[in-house]
């Protein structure tokens, strides 16, 4: 038996009610247990298309489809559903974390799927152990430091044991070691992976395929190495490497 | 790996543009003479004008009626749609709603009306805070319709409103878009996890969105702060760009108060 794409966008394309486009047909394919970098620079129409995955946003045109379940915002319970296989790991944690401890709020997401009782208990303690942040589960997430509290943000979608796990700009405002230490926690995690970001050697690392997302489509599909060392497509999309930071002399395991 | 994909360009023709600043929704873009009097003018002028209406004895229901149509030239010479007047003036109607239940408990002598028993000073208590509070609603709604909300604090300043009054005032014009984008992100992770407010089991969960938005926002006021106190913020913002008023603008402005002062000093003379 076939199994279905984790990810499957079809021909999608979305304008913004004042009129603004800023998807002009996106078709994108990731199979399960993929890790995948979707690159592009500010304004190339990546966040809002992080926000159709879950419905947030409902398409113009064009089919999203998650484990073959097909996005549709006016199906209720087939949105909670899709909202159970999506999770999004939003670029601000404070955005994420709202509740008094950090425990509540990595439940948060599992008690709107209707878990309870131990079993709700055990996948709030699964998901904090494998972000490392299990002793703090009673503390209250504005306590924490930027690094843990992204890591908390990334437990509490872990908990609601996601087809896809999408991370908007992972590594944004971490110092190098906490964005290491979630680079081991990320590779570490049996998931499908899309992760969105300007981070192009945090892309390497992670990321063995990467997609290019430029004016609404995307332009680009390949390994993350090709992509990278291929100087005119890097610089006909914005994308520019670190200062000193040659990928051709980098180990990719 | 080089793709080339067919652009799908989506017909975005009923879309409509929101061309204006923050906190301006209330503000109708027009070319007119009302548009572009100074702000404190039109300020001072529909504040008189309110007062001449207010200090009008109830009696005179002509006095009122020309008051009204006063405010409907203006709202013709400013050139705004009356039905948006219209609609934005149901906005009074919970401040008036006591008014109509003066009549039944008003003091003797009574009317009879439709079998009910009225108390005729109830009556004429009615009419006129309806009267005077629908004109006061409509010269208001033309003003914020005719004027950014910039302008109009800008205005209030230099008629000589407390400076902090006026920076508070503005500092919520400016950070209402910020705070509501906070929310509005606040709900998308909240929705990305599967909750959606259907009932009262929801307020436990929507009363931590406001407590953290609460502390968000305190703290990007103590940031704001102190980005300003960085940039030598010593409790006044100097403002270098302020309108030129006009004795003409004044002129223009005023000639509605003065109308309606001379219409209730006659009220009060033939009454």
């Amino acid at each position: 038996m076939k199994t279905s794409p984790s990810l499957d966008v079809s021909g999608l394309a979305y304008a913004y009610p004042d009129g603004n486009q800023a998807l002009y047909g996106v078709n994108l394919q990731i199979q399960p247990g993929e890790r995948v970098a979707l690159l592009g620079p500010n304004g190339a129409g990546k966040t809002t298309l992080v926000m159709h995955l879950n419905g947030i946003l409902a398409a113009g045109l064009g089919t999203v489809h998650v484990g073959g379940l097909a996005v549709n915002t006016e199906d209720k319970d087939a949105l909670r559903e899709i909202r159970r296989r999506v999770g999004i790991v939003f670029q601000d944690p404070d955005d994420q974390l709202f509740m008094p401890t950090v425990r509540e709020d990595v439940a948060f997401g599992p008690i709107n799927m209707g878990v309870t009782g131990a079993e709700l208990e055990a996948q709030v303690m699964q998901a904090l152990e494998l972000v490392g942040m299990a002793d703090y589960a009673d503390r209250p997430p504005h306590h924490l430091s930027f690094g843990q509290r992204r890591r908390v943000a990334v437990a509490t979608v872990l908990a609601m044991k996601p087809e896809i796990l999408v991370l908007d700009e992972p590594s944004s405002n971490l110092d190098p070691a906490s964005r290491r230490e979630l680079a081991d926690i990320l590779r570490d995690l049996d998931i499908t992976l899309l992760m969105v970001t300007h981070d192009l050697p945090y892309a390497l690392e992670l990321c063995s395929r990467s997609v290019i997302l430029s004016q609404g489509t995307i332009v680009a599909d390949g390994k993350t190495i090709d992509i990278l060392c291929n100087d005119s497509l890097m610089a006909e999309n914005r994308l520019e490497l670190p200062f000193g930071f040659d990928p051709k002399n980098t180990l990719v395991k | 790996m080089k793709l080339s994909p067919d652009r799908v360009v989506l017909d975005t023709n009923n879309a409509h543009e929101h061309g204006h600043g923050v906190g301006d929704h209330l503000y109708v873009h027009r070319h007119s003479l009302v548009h572009d009097l100074p702000a404190q003018v039109k300020t001072v002028a529909a504040i008189v004008f309110i007062f001449m209406v207010v200090l009008t004895p109830v009696h005179a229901v002509g006095a009122f009626a020309v008051y009204l149509g006063l405010v409907f030239v203006v709202v013709k010479i400013a050139d705004l749609p009356f039905p948006l007047v219209l609609r934005r003036m149901l906005i009074e109607i919970p401040f008036v709603l006591f008014a109509v239940l003066m009549p039944f408990f008003g003091p003797e002598p009574r009317v009879e009306f439709l079998g009910l028993s009225l108390s005729q000073e109830g009556l004429w208590s009615a009419f006129g805070i309806l009267a005077k509070g629908t004109i006061g609603v409509a010269t208001s709604i033309t003003l914020a319709a005719t004027t950014r909300a910039r302008d109009l604090l800008q205005g209030l300043e230099t008629i000589g409103v407390p400076d902090l009054l006026v920076q508070i005032a503005s500092f919520m014009l400016r950070y209402s878009a910020v705070v509501t984008d906070d929310l509005s992100r606040m709900k998308v992770a909240r929705e990305s996890r599967g909750f959606s407010a259907t009932g009262i089991k929801h307020w436990k969960v929507l009363a931590n969105s406001a407590g953290a938005l609460f502390i968000r926002s305190y703290e990007r006021g103590e940031r704001v702060h102190l980005a300003m106190l960085s940039r030598g913020y010593n409790g006044t913002i100097i403002d270098l760009y302020k309108p030129v008023v006009t004795k003409k603008d004044w002129r223009t402005a005023m000639a509605l108060p003065i109308v309606a002062a001379s219409i209730m000093v006659i009220a009060w003379i033939t009454l």
